[in-house]
């Protein structure tokens, strides 16, 4: 299976910071995975996929996207290919809904029919019937359906990778449950590589063919997530998985990519 | 005092035209400038609290005062007061402009260069459409403040309203001072309730008020 990401003894250090944000960090990620990033707060997940984007740049190592350095592309230009989603949502709150989905199409010089089929099929995908959603703003939208937003504007323009950084944390347990399942839904569908963050051990495990356990800037554990609760490589997997009460009937496993 | 109206309108309305001329000029020449010094400064903070702080130490150099330090160097008449009304712009604008750039949500900037905006897309797309009412509102406050100082231009033979108070002064004629104090009054509170409006208006655009 080909190789989406390549983490190739990647540090990250912040100015001013005694520690490694990410400290040698060797990772593949392969094509069409979903890999789910878990570890308590201040770990290193948001720094390592702002490294993926170049939000932030590597201190050393390098890093590859489908084989190429990413440090050979353009940041405007690469972030243009992958789809990124946050916590906060950051909807343009001055632009109606279409326009905000039609953001990266249209910096792409995509034609007006098709962006228009674009927004369409997207806002059907996650159930926000188009006619009455397009011409609203963010603020006329509740914060789920915000969050759907969200994750089409990401998608709109067909990235290869989709970077989420803990994108239903502030969303609450009914409706978050329901965007997973849309989330498995999409990505069942569209066969693109999600890397997705949290610090929720049960959505880590609900949608991740993978997960990778960090603590202190370092990968603790990475496997699917049956290898992980089966055969817990340390003491501190251990007591993560412990602490989650994990519902084993909704993790997800065997699912063969 | 209607009949001093009726008698000397002509030259009342050439006092307003020039008036409002200087501060038509004055306001075009401003808001270029401080766009223009803004987008230089706007993402360094440092150098932007500097700028701020040095033309807010101008701002508080009476006028009087500037026009004579500007005199011996611009001469006297209209030019030196454009200048001077420019300059004391500069703070009203300049500090409305950051401010109103930076309060735009930084997650909202996050997410629009993650999806592969440039500099000035986010600037043009994003940053100023959200920062338009403070931008507006510091254009307001300097348009006020500009017809204000204006009225002391007339001392540098610049023209304008000041004209009609400073020779009422002189000459003792309370009228003349009445209708130049008018004058100044009535385009001040047009100019502001028209900008007042665009505020509302752009606020209502941008979300901030529903
Ligand atoms: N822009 C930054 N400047 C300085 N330190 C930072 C910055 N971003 C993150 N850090 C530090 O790097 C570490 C990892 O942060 P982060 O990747 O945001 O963690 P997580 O997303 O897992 O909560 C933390 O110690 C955090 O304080
Ligand atoms: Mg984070």
């Amino acid at each position: 299976m080909a190789i989406a990401v390549e983490f190739q003894d990647v540090v990250k250090r912040f100015p001013g910071a005694g520690y490694n944000a990410l400290d040698h960090v060797n990772l593949k990620i392969e094509e069409g995975e979903l890999l789910t990033i878990l570890g308590t707060s201040g770990c290193g997940k948001t720094t390592l996929i702002k490294l993926i984007n170049r939000i932030h740049e590597a201190d050393e190592g390098n890093i590859y996207l489908s084989g190429t350095n990413i440090k050979d592309i353009e940041p405007i230009t690469l972030r243009r290919g992958i789809g990124y989603v946050i916590q906060q949502i950051g909807l343009f709150p001055h632009m109606t809904i279409y326009d905000n989905i039609a953001t990266v199409p249209r910096i792409l010089k995509w034609d007006k029919d098709k962006i228009n089929q674009r927004v369409t099929e997207l806002l059907e995908m996650v159930n926000l019937p188009p006619e009455e959603f397009k011409d609203r703003y963010p603020g006329q939208l509740s914060g789920g359906q915000q969050q759907r937003i969200g994750l089409i504007r990401a998608l709109a323009a067909n990235p290869k990778i989709m970077l989420l950084d803990e994108p239903f944390g502030a969303i609450d347990a009914i409706n978050r449950s329901n965007l997973q399942d849309e989330l498995l839904k999409i990505h069942r569908q569209s066969r693109k590589t999600f890397v997705f963050v949290t610090h929720d051990i049960t959505e880590a495990m609900k949608l991740g063919t993978k997960v990778l356990i960090m603590d202190q800037g370092k990968i603790q554990q990475y496997g699917t997530p049956g290898e992980i609760i089966e055969k817990p490589a340390n003491a501190f997997v251990e007591s993560l998985i412990s602490s989650g009460h994990v519902d084993t009937n909704y993790v997800r496993n065997g699912e063969g990519i | 005092m209607i009949a001093y109206f009726l008698k000397y309108y002509d030259r009342l309305f050439l006092a307003l035209l020039e008036h409002v001329e200087i501060v038509l000029f004055t306001l075009v020449i401003s808001i270029l400038l401080a766009s223009v010094i803004t987008i230089l400064i706007y993402r360094n903070e440092t150098l932007g609290n500097l700028i701020v702080q040095i033309f807010g130490a101008v701002y508080s150099i009476p006028s009087l005062a500037l026009f004579a330090l500007l005199i011996p160097i611009t001469g006297l008449g209209e030019k030196t007061a454009i200048l001077v009304l420019v300059l004391y712009n500069q703070f009203l604008l300049i500090r409305n402009f950051l401010a109103g750039l930076e309060n735009v949500n930084p997650s909202i900037v996050e997410a629009a260069y993650g999806m592969g905006m440039s500099n000035i897309q986010v600037l043009t797309k994003i940053q100023i459409p959200l920062a338009a009412p403070l931008i507006i509102a510091g254009i307001r406050l300097s348009t006020i403040s500009t017809i204000g100082i204006a009225t002391i231009a007339a001392t540098i033979n610049a023209g304008g309203l000041g004209n009609l108070l400073f020779d009422g002064m002189r000459t003792m004629n309370t009228y003349k001072i009445l209708w130049g104090t008018i004058f100044c009054a009535v385009i001040a509170f047009l100019a502001d309730d028209a900008l007042k409006r665009i505020e509302d208006f752009i606020q209502k655009k941008v979300g901030v008020k529903k």
